[in-house]
């Protein structure tokens, strides 16, 4: 019986992964268009203009508040435009278009050099350098993440190699090619906060990526792979803190009030990268994938726009109804395939027009089944029938603010009804009126 | 016929005893309820809209025999409703108001509008605004899926080729599909104010007019017409003040975006 947490679902596209068996290939497009809101907090600001020629790797929007990180060029060659575009949300926010000259020029790298003999206070600054933000899709400054707040203590880092999402191997191809810079990243993490134990937990359906991890990790101080059942949201950091510790993330804590710090694999290699090479962020492995002729998974530039990486995946298959960023159950649907990736693009997924298809809402039967796989032991139905008459009072109370809306009970429901959305917005709509009120006092 | 005969006194005793206690109850537990809050409940329009800031009609009626609500607070009664509020309340119902009605400050209709991607999931234009910045590629624009005509109570909006239109007969200003809308399109205003300018789009000129046939580009040239200075232009576009505004359209026919509108 492998670990596992309580709850969940199966999506049947789960074993559907062409890409699973497929090494990563390099693609460089000849245009990238770099957003400056790429991470969770305040939009770097532009500090480039149209005409300067860039090198890779240089700054080119600079940190802005707390939350910031830097953004750094990831094609040499000649700025041709700043300007605002929408993004994902519909938000205008503020890109820088480059033009590649193919002359791969690099600015002056600074390697900080061996993670195990590197000093510790130096990690974090270097973190923060390279403009490091979660790649599995969070999208949270790893920096931040790895600042524990005074009289917090670190027990645990885990490295998070689930990949539950459908449709996406990015991280399984990353584990099994690059499996020494996993490891890297991860014993960097652990050094920089003085913990002991890394665990690196995997699902049971990546073998290979297993084998090559339980390579790498041989003879490294504190690290194990944990081994883990096929399951969706199996990669949701409160799932993975249970299956690999035992222990729970308090209701509206962080894995930090349990002594954890979960980091996606992704995440650690571009650690090791910053550390050893002293590498910002500047490309990416994802998995392109779904309605396109030979899906692959690749590592591209950040800013590589969405139709070039279809089209190095020979193009569209047949008409496309959706396109989104990230696998289908946590993705986000991006309206045309002129969007650029950023950091945490881990997939690009084409969808064809029947299967892009929304089901129309029945009413509930009472069957339950949603509560069985919310992976966080909620009512699903019940907060449904308060977010449909606008309760958030109601919604609050029945923890609505745990939801982490990863679609388990949409999913499963044989009625077909519209959960998570519902959810999404109670959870927009309770944190509106806490403004309110704060502002208010 | 004696069994019959006994039944028919016992059963009356038991009436007689249990009348006698629930006279008895009913004095010694009487409520005092003011007459007036059955009254000016029934004065109220009834929707339980919850435009009065109180919980229901019965909350807004108990409030104003309180003395804490306004006679005239109920916005769907209007100003006769007010009146006989006042009657009942023996206070004067204040100077009257002009009727407000809501009013959907966009044009973008179908085919004027640019459509950003096919919209098919599910009929709320909050969690459509969410999904890639909503279906139409202005971020101002009115979604169309009809979250205000679900949360209006008397039936007064309807969804036209994609936008919002509000019959003016029916609206009763009490502003819930303006507190419904994710986009903030609706607005209140007098009832009298016919002219108005159709945009709220903010984006420069540029990006305005490539979203939208009938964004307003905030190119001024209304409020150079305009003789009564009412026109501000503002962030992008033009408003217009209905205390300064004659409604006199000399602004919509200069308007080159047609996005004032004078019916």
């Amino acid at each position: 019986m492998k670990a596992t947490f309580r709850g969940g679902v199966h999506p049947a596209h789960h074993s559907k992964q062409p890409t699973r068996g497929l090494a990563i290939r390099d693609f460089v497009s000849d245009t990238v268009q770099i957003v400056m809101n790429m991470n969770i907090g305040a939009p770097s600001k532009p500090c480039v203009k149209k005409g300067d020629h860039v090198k890779i790797g240089q700054i080119i929007g600079e940190p802005v508040g707390g939350l910031g990180l830097p953004v750094h060029a990831s094609v040499s060659g000649d700025v041709v435009a700043v300007d605002a575009i929408p993004y994902i949300t519909g938000d205008m926010v503020q890109s820088v278009t480059i033009k590649n000259d193919f002359q791969e020029e690099w600015e002056e790298l600074h390697p900080l050099g061996n993670v195990e003999t590197v000093d510790p206070a130096l990690i974090l600054p270097a973190i923060k350098n390279a403009g490091i933000c979660g790649m599995g899709g969070a999208s949270f400054p790893t920096h931040v993440k790895l600042t524990i707040a005074p009289g917090k203590k670190c027990e645990y880092v885990l490295a998070n190699g689930a990949e539950c999402e459908t449709h996406i191997t990015c991280d399984d191809r990353l584990m099994q090619e690059h499996a020494t810079r996993v490891v890297d990243g991860l014993r960097a993490v652990m050094r920089a906060l003085d913990v002991k134990t890394g665990i690196i937990g995997i699902e049971d359906n990546k073998p290979e990526a297993i084998a090559a991890m339980e390579k790498a990790a041989q003879g490294r101080d504190g690290v194990r792979v944990q081994v883990m059942k096929t399951k969706y949201p199996q990669g949701g950091e409160k799932q993975l803190i249970k299956v690999l510790t035992g222990r729970e993330v308090p209701s509206g804590g962080l894995p930090i009030d349990c002594g954890c710090v979960v980091v996606n694999v992704g995440t650690c290699a571009a650690i090791a990268d910053a550390i050893i090479d002293g590498k910002p962020v500047i490309d990416r492995i994802l998995t392109c994938t779904g309605a396109v002729r030979s899906p692959a998974n690749l590592r591209v530039r950040i800013g590589t726009i969405a139709a070039d990486v279809i089209g190095e995946c020979g193009g569209y298959s047949t008409d496309p109804g959706k396109i989104f960023f990230g696998g289908a159950m946590t993705g986000l649907c991006i309206p045309n395939d002129s969007l650029p990736i950023a950091k945490s693009t881990n997939g690009v997924v084409v969808f064809t027009k029947e299967e892009a298809v929304s089901a129309e809402e029945d009413p509930c039967i009472r069957c339950g089944k949603c509560v069985d796989a919310c992976p966080i032991g909620l009512n699903p139905y019940d907060m449904k029938i308060s977010a449909d008459i606008e309760k958030w009072d109601d919604c609050k109370k029945k923890h609505v603010m745990d939801c982490m809306l990863c679609g388990a009970c949409a999913f499963i429901c044989p009625a077909r009804r519209w959960l998570t959305p519902s959810f999404k917005i109670a959870k927009q709509k309770i944190t509106e009126i806490a403004k309110k009120e704060a502002a208010a006092k | 016929m004696m069994p019959i005969l006994y039944a028919g006194i016992v059963l009356a005793v038991i009436g007689l005893i249990f009348g006698l206690i629930l006279t008895f109850a009913s004095k010694v537990f009487h409520v005092d309820v003011d007459e007036r809050v059955t009254q000016v409940r029934e004065c109220c329009a009834g929707a339980n809209c919850g435009a009065c800031g109180y919980p229901g009609c019965d909350g807004f009626a108990a409030a104003v025999v309180e003395g804490k609500a306004p006679v005239n607070g109920c916005k769907p009664a209007g100003a006769e409703g007010a009146r006989k509020i006042a009657a009942i309340m023996g206070a004067e119902a204040g100077a009257e108001e002009e009727r407000q009605v809501a009013r959907v400050l966009c044009q973008g209709v179908k085919g004027v509008a640019k459509e950003r991607y096919t919209y098919d999931g599910y009929k709320s234009c909050a969690v459509a605004a969410t999904v890639a910045g909503g279906p139409k590629d202005c971020r101002f624009a009115c979604i169309g899926m009809g979250d205000c005509m679900d949360h209006c109570a008397f039936g007064a909006i309807t969804m036209k080729d994609g936008i919002a239109c509000i019959d003016d007969t029916k609206c009763t200003a009490c502003g819930a599909c303006v507190n419904a809308c994710p986009r903030n399109v609706i607005r209140l205003m007098p009832a009298s104010q016919n002219v108005m300018v159709r945009c709220r789009n903010s984006d420069v000129a540029r990006v305005a007019r490539s979203v939208c046939m009938d964004a307003c580009i905030g190119c001024g040239r209304c409020k150079k017409e305009c003789q009564y200075d009412a026109i501000t232009v503002e962030n992008g576009y033009a408003r217009i003040d209905p205390a300064k505004c004659t409604r006199c359209g000399a602004c919509a026919a200069v308007c080159p975006c047609k996005c004032i509108t004078t019916d």
